[in-house]
């Protein structure tokens, strides 16, 4: 077989983290194959999933996609987006959908789009569970009918199957709901017969835009051109280059064992993977293979509501006060919940930064040594207004509060802002991180809408 | 003579591994330093359940990576991202209790 090659052309970290414009040229210039993007993640926490938001920011999202879809459809690459609006629900892959009919409309695009969900029926979970077909991910408790029941949605990471689907309907551009980040890379070197090894281990490292160079960035492009038995990554900026250390090193990123990473169907195996430089910021990786597991697995992920926060933020100066942080944060909680008994529920946090702010109980130095402490006082309660009551009393207590030596008898707290208390709305947590065992890989619904010079064809 | 990690590494850093694992990384700077921490056997569970005030059996690995000298630990999140009580919800700053490993090293440097 002659040594044929695919090239692709990663953007971005997260769709909407930004690039420069010039290397994303250069990328382009080097003639890819394919532009794909990641738009998605966990990492900012259960609140995105579970409230139908996006986390990151629209405008941004739309300047991204923009460069993405007028170059990419004027130059007949295909663009694939997966996890869309950042968690890859329903309302997210709307959210995101809209910005790219808005912007095929200000630029009279014509193209065929692609819509790929993700999200998974209740009763289909629940089905699954009963069927023994779902089992859980380290340290998450097994799966019960009420956490099915509570969650406001469902997604499954899908793998590249459903965009292959999508890209065999005639799709060139395909946007997805939550999906495996490595398979927006992948699917279509995928389907024209490249080794899903290579491909997925080549989506893993692309789906950081530049984070795995030297200097990494988030906010910036990377290329990778793929062979039948290698690939080799390249930056887009002057300054900026792949070396082996690089690119191994981001094999560990986010992942709990580097040598076997899973995903969506199977595992990539990097036992017996290689990094070598090729000169000019350049790395050549050979040997990642693809095992596929007896069933096919994908993740589950869920999030549900818990309450409703409300938060103050504040600081002190005051050195007998910080000597007795702990127990005046102790009295001033006994004396709240005591006013509080039988008016307003909710449960209380202090979150003290200059004592153990940033790891909690985790902290090993356990006495505080600054001059200052801040403080966020933190109210999680069933309905907003109790977890507003109860920050406020909170509050007012701890501003108050006669705690043994006390000279500074005016106020105990310096409030950076007015009004002091913030409502900070529906607390979401996760409710759903789990492996269901599907029967197909590529049977997630799919619209295809065609777009011709900017307007939705009926 | 005795030295401090930050001798013998480059990165040292904490990210979640998902929602419900914090995943550790320590990067060396050199193949020495990390073939010995790989033959003495310096970083292991018990070691972790101290510096973080976790079980050992929380743990969920210790993998010596070699194409770029590196260690990794998985542990149980003390609480799931975001759950009430996080204090970190990407897990991006639970690092620092890993800079307080000493090691043993006859070649000074």
């Amino acid at each position: 077989m002659s040594d044929r090659e695919f090239r692709v052309l990663s953007p971005t970290a997260i769709l909407g983290y930004g690039f420069p414009e010039a290397s994303f040229m250069n990328g382009l210039a080097k003639r890819p194959d394919l532009i794909a993007c990641d738009a998605g993640s966990t990492d900012p926490g259960p609140h995105y999933l579970g409230s139908g938001k996006s986390f990151t920011d629209r405008a941004f999202v739309k300047r991204d996609l923009t460069f993405m879809l007028v170059e990419g459809v004027r130059r007949g690459i295909p663009v694939v987006v997966g996890s869309a609006g950042g968690s890859g629900a329903a309302p997210h892959l709307q959210w995101c959908r809209q910005i790219v009919e808005e912007i095929a409309r200000e630029n009279r695009l014509s193209f065929t789009l692609g819509i790929v969900h993700s999200d998974v029926e209740k009763a289909a979970v629940s089905a699954a569970l009963a069927d023994g077909r779902i089992s859980a991910l380290p340290f998450v408790p097994p799966l019960t009918q009420s956490d099915i029941d509570q969650s406001t949605r469902i997604v499954a990471q899908i793998g590249h199957e459903p965009l292959i689907a999508a890209l065999r309907d005639g799709c060139t551009v395909v946007l997805a709901g939550r999906c495996y980040d490595p398979a927006n890379f992948a699917a279509l070197p995928v389907m024209q017969g490249y080794p899903s090894g290579l491909a997925l281990h080549m989506g893993k490292i692309l789906e950081c835009g530049a984070i795995a160079a030297t200097p990494g960035s988030g906010a910036d492009c990377a290329f990778a051109t793929l062979h039948d038995d290698r690939f080799v990554l390249e930056a887009l900026s002057t300054g900026r280059r792949f070396t082996r250390e690089s690119a191994a090193a981001h094999t560990l990123y986010e992942k709990s064992d580097p040598y076997r990473l899973p995903g969506p169907g199977g595992v990539i195996d990097l036992t017996r993977c290689t990094f070598t430089e090729l000169g000019e910021g350049r790395v050549e990786v050979r040997g990642s293979s693809h095992e596929s597991t007896p069933s096919y697995m994908v993740k589950l992920e869920g999030a549900r509501r818990i309450g409703f926060r409300s938060i103050c933020i504040a600081g002190t100066r005051d050195p007998v006060m910080i000597r007795q942080i702990d127990a005046t944060l102790k009295a001033v909680e006994t004396q709240v919940r005591s006013m509080a008994a039988g008016t307003f529920r909710g449960a209380l946090h202090f979150h003290v930064y200059g004592r153990d702010g940033v790891m909690g109980p985790a902290e090993p130095l356990r006495s505080p040594s600054s001059h200052e402490l801040g403080i966020v006082l933190e109210a999680i309660s069933p309905t907003q207004e109790e977890a507003d009551s109860l920050v406020s009393v909170t509050r007012s207590t701890l501003l108050h509060f006669g705690y043994p030596g006390r000279i500074s008898t005016a106020g105990n707290l310096a409030f950076p802002f007015s009004p002091s208390d913030i409502r900070m709305g529906e607390v979401y947590g996760f409710s759903i991180y789990h492996l269901m065992e599907i029967d197909d890989p590529a049977g997630f619904p799919r619209e295809i809408v065609r777009i011709h010079g900017g307007e939705v064809q009926a | 003579m005795r030295r401090s990690i930050l001798d013998a590494a480059r990165v040292i850093r904490s990210k979640n591994s998902g929602p419900f694992e914090l995943t550790l990384d320590i990067l060396f700077s050199s193949r020495r330093h990390y073939e010995l921490f790989r033959a003495r056997n310096i970083v292991t569970p018990e070691l972790i359940g101290r510096l973080y005030g976790v079980q050992p059996r929380d743990v969920l690995g210790i993998v010596y990576f070699d194409p770029c000298a590196a260690l990794k630990v998985t542990l149980r999140r003390r609480v799931p991202s975001g759950a009430p009580g996080d204090t970190d919800i990407y897990g991006a700053q639970q690092h620092a209790p890993l800079l307080s490993i000493e090691f043993d090293d006859e070649e000074g440097q």
